[in-house]
This record gives structure tokens, sequence and C-alpha cells, in this order.
């Protein structure tokens, strides 16, 4: 099979056991609830939006260990960036998911984030790692409705 | 009645005393199969059944040499066709004891079973304030509907809690039965526990205030010997493609009077008995609910699946899994960090656990990885997670096909989910 350690790399791990920015946020701007059925994954992202630079962000919930490192590692990437800056982030992480097995997707962009790229070896787990952004394009437009995977 | 296409095609030789495993293994196409280059071992019994070569030749049997349509044609194919969904129709009544045939009706599985109850005799005789007794053990199949109901009626659901190791609350439930109880709705095995529910005694307490009571058979039908007049109850609801038969079929067994009583689910052909603008009228039992060309295939599937199955004894299986389980719920109580949900004393072979700060999910992917395919999830059952104040579960179910080998080998795989996040 695909190799395990190109999923679970030690990045994810660590991310894993001790998440960055977890936690809720009293002076949050926005937030959104995110939800994947399949695995009953759930997400809140929390963000402090100031003239379109995201000066906090931080999320709490409960998920599998590329759901969890996901949402650890965006807000990573993500605290001090404009709204400008993530949409991209955003679109070249999913095209980095999505990518067919035979295109050598492009990673370099994406910084840390690169880590995983592992991940598109395993379909099923897509929804796992792109639902914190999914969470982030509804807590930027504000929606309070959870969104879904599905 | 059977064509000769379609006689019993069991595994004659199985003798209770003589429970071969290989020959067994070797009737299953899918399990000779290997993933991620290692032998299968497919534990995900509760969500379907892999399907014996008798059952995939007799489907390919009906489209090879008989395909076409039934009650209709008077062409010898359609009377053959016709004999065969008819003669699967006799072998259900058979294998879950029946009165009579009459009373089963083909559905596509036990959701659409539910449905059709909830529809028909549930517009017929649930109203505004009357109430439904489900439990918090209930797969989203015998929730759902009632909701669907409980919405367009005015009635309201009463649930049976649970205790810690998974059983039904059975003072609880008597406390909620009351005047207004209208149906007992309730699941016969747990998909996600594996507890298997004394419904003798709680259709029995039903019954005597009068109240019917629908048991949900998707889970205990390929697991144990079902009687549907010895449970007692009203309506029987099961899925063949968890008992060896394709998907999309299924039965739904009702006493014969209620089945009179109860308006049409779909209308359309073969449902109906005369059809004018001015108005038409219903064909009898069970057709009256056969609306349109059933799933011919799948049916004559189901009765050669029930054939394979009896042809072992379902005592026999119930026997070798409940020793297969024992073994099973042993090696895995040894695993350090790992928990099993459901602990009833009265289980079928299903182990729901979960692991010391590893999500059910990533224990998934890792055990796939060793060839073993368990069920990860919620299982169709969030009120049930929302009990256990988990988000979902690890879920390995086994049939009477599996071996300690299989259980040997997720035992393994689990120590490799273990190295990974150590």
């Amino acid at each position: 099979m695909s190799d395990l350690r190109d999923l679970y790399q030690q990045t994810i791990l660590d991310h894993t056991r001790k998440p960055r920015n977890k936690h809720e946020m009293l002076d949050a701007t926005s937030s959104a609830d995110g939800h994947n059925p399949l695995c009953g994954d759930k997400i809140k992202l929390f963000l402090k939006i100031n003239n379109g630079v995201i000066e906090d962000i931080s999320f709490t919930g409960s998920g599998c260990a590329i759901s969890t490192a996901s949402a650890s590692m965006m807000t990573e990437a993500l605290k001090g960036k404009t709204l400008t800056e993530a949409q991209p982030l955003f679109e070249r992480f999913h095209a980095m998911l999505t990518s067919p097995m035979d295109h050598e997707p492009d990673i370099e962009s994406l910084d840390k984030l690169a880590v995983f790229s592992g991940v598109r070896e395993f379909p099923v787990r897509v929804k796992c790692a792109t639902l914190p952004w999914h969470t982030l394009q509804a807590a930027i437009k504000n929606e309070h409705r959870p969104v879904s995977t599905e | 009645m059977t064509t000769t296409a379609e006689k019993p095609a069991g595994r004659k030789s199985v003798k209770p005393e003589a429970f071969d495993i290989v020959a067994i293994r070797s009737d299953f196409p899918l399990l000779q199969t290997q993933s991620h280059g290692k032998p299968l071992a497919y534990l995900d019994n509760a969500a379907t059944s892999q399907k014996p070569q008798a059952v995939i030749a007799a489907t390919a049997r009906y489209y090879t040499n008989y395909n076409a349509n039934i009650h209709r044609g008077v062409y010898k194919l359609s009377a053959d066709a016709t004999a065969a969904y008819e003669g699967a129709r006799e072998k259900i009544a058979q294998f879950i004891n029946a009165p009579s045939a009459k009373e089963i009706v083909f559905v596509r599985g036990a959701t659409e079973a539910v449905n059709l109850v909830a529809a028909t005799w549930g517009m017929d005789n649930i109203h505004s304030g009357d109430e439904i007794i489900l439990s918090e053990m209930e797969h989203h199949s015998n929730i759902v509907p009632w909701q669907l109901l409980a919405q367009r009626t005015g009635a309201i659901l009463k649930v049976i809690p649970i205790t810690d190791t998974g059983e039904l609350s059975l003072e609880h439930y008597q406390s909620l039965l009351s005047d207004r109880t209208r149906l007992v709705a309730l699941t016969h095995v747990s998909n996600a526990l594996g507890t298997i529910n004394p419904v003798e005694r709680i259709v029995a307490a039903a019954h005597a205030r009068g109240i019917p009571s629908l048991i949900d058979g998707a889970q205990s039908i390929p697991h144990l010997a079902i009687d549907v007049q010895k449970i007692g109850c009203d309506f029987f609801v099961f899925s063949g493609h968890k008992l060896c038969a394709p998907t999309g079929i299924g039965a739904l067994w009702a006493k014969h009077d209620l089945l009179e009583k109860m308006p049409p689910y779909q209308g359309g052909g073969d449902m109906i008995s005369t059809v004018s603008f001015a108005g038409s009228t219903w064909n009898e039992v069970p057709h009256k609910f056969e609306a349109g060309t059933p799933h011919i295939a799948g049916a004559i599937g189901l009765g050669v699946a029930i054939d394979y199955l009896t042809g072992i004894g379902m005592d026999t299986i119930a026997r070798y899994e409940h020793e297969l389980l024992t073994y099973a719920t042993e090696k895995m109580e040894k695993i350090s960090g790992l928990r099993i949900i459901g602990t009833a004393p009265e289980k079928a072979a299903v182990i729901s656990f979960v692991m010391d700060n590893i999500h059910p999910h990533d224990i998934g992917t890792i055990v796939d990885g060793e060839g073993v395919a368990i069920r990860t999830g919620h299982h169709c059952c969030q009120p049930l997670m929302d009990r256990y104040n988990i988000p979902a579960t690890a879920r390995a179910s086994l049939a009477f096909y599996n071996t300690r080998e299989d259980i040997d080998r997720l035992a393994a795989a689990i120590e490799k989910v273990k190295e990974v996040f150590a």
C-alpha cells in the first residue's frame, strides 16, 4: 500500500500530539463550525480579523490525527496573513491534495504545509485535511451555519 | 415452488459437528483476494457480508438463462422467473418461521421496510400526541423514519436509555409504556455494540397493553435463528446484503391482518387489481406493496443465500461466531490503551473499541494497510455515540467465515497503530 510514513509524518504527529492555537477566542470577530460526518471530526474555528489581516486564529474540537494537525498547521500558516493571501494558499493546498498521483504537485509555495502531500495517496483522508480549510472559508464569509465535508 | 433453476444450493455436506471453515471460506471468491498485497481479513460484516459463489452464480443464471419480467408473461421464461421470485418469498417465510409467504413483502432493505411501515401503517394509526418508543442504540434507519412521521402527525418519540455496558434499561422501558404508546420500534441486535436485546420480553410487555411492535432484524438475522412467531412482534424487517445476498433486496414481514388493513406504499404496476381514471383497486397482499418491477435477481439471490446458510445451519453459525467473539474479546482486552464499547453479556460478534489518544479514523487507515478491513465512524448511530461521549469507534464485526487468524491479524495491526502513534 501507499507508505503510512507518507501520511503520518513526524511533523504531523507532533501537531496531533501538541496542537498549536487550540483554544477558544473570546474576542473573535468571526467563527464557524465544521463537521466531517464520515468520521465524526468536529472543529470550531475562530478568527480575529482587522483591516483584512488575520490578527489571530484558533480552533477547538476533536478529530483524527490528520484533521487536528491540519487545523494546527493552518493556524500557524495564516496568523498575520491577509485574507487575500489566505485564499490562494487554500487553493494551492487543495490542489496538492487532489492532484493525480502521476503528477508532481507544486509544494514549494506551501512551505511547511507540504508535509500533507502524502495525504493524496489516501483519497478517503483528503477530507480530513481540508476540513479546517473549508471551515476557514465559512468563517471568512462569517457564515454561522455548520459546514460539512459531505 | 421453485424452478429447476434455483433449487437449494446450500452446503448439504456440512454437519454441525463438522464445521469446515476451510471449505466455507473457499465458497467466497472475495475472501481469496488480497488487499494492499496482504490476504484480506474482512471484519466489516455488520456493514455488509461477502457473497458466496452460489449467490453470485444464481443472479448470473437469472440474467443468463431466464431473464424476464414476473407476474405478467404467459411465456415460459416469465413463468420461470416468477416461480424463482415467488420461491424466494417462500424460503424467507420458512427461514423466519412466518405463518405464510403472503406476509413477506420484498423491499430494498431494512431501511425501506421501516419507511414503508411508517408511511402506511404509521400514517393510519399514529396521530398527534401519540407516542412511539425507540431506544438509544437504534440505527438512524430506525430513528429518522419515525421522526419524519412525528413531524407529519405531531407524534412524540420516547427513547429507552441504555446502561454503560450497552444494555437496555428495562425498568425505564416499563415506565415509558403509556396509554398514548402506539408502537415500540426496536433493534434486535445493535450494529454498533453487538448487544442482543431481549425482544421477546419487550414485545410481550407491549402486547400486554395492546401495543404493536416492530423489530429491526438487520443485525440479528445474519447471526441468529429467527422465529418471528416466537418473538411475537407485529413487524420484522431485514436486509439481504448483510445475509450473503445481493444489495438492494430485503424483506418486511408483517402479520397478515395488518398488511390487509395497511394502505399501499407506492403506486404503480403490479400493485393494482384494476385501474381506471375513476379510481383503482389494489392487488392482494403482499403484491399491494410491491409497485413496479422489483429486484428479481436480488430476490432470487436472497433465496439462494438462505439455502446456503440453512445448509450450514443458523444454530451452528451462532455457536461458531460466539466462540470467535469470546476469543476476539479476550485478545482485544489484553491490548493496553484499548477500551471495548459495548460489553453486554448477550452479544453478537461485534467488537466496537476506542484507543487512548488515537482517533478511530487513524486506526482504520493503519489496519487497512495490513489488509484488515474494519469500520470506523459513528456507525449511523450518532445518538449512541453521544451517549458514550465519543465521536466515533473502530468496529470489528465478525461472520461465520472469519477465523482466529483474522482476529490475530487485527490484534497485530492494532499494535502497528500504537507504533505509529508511540
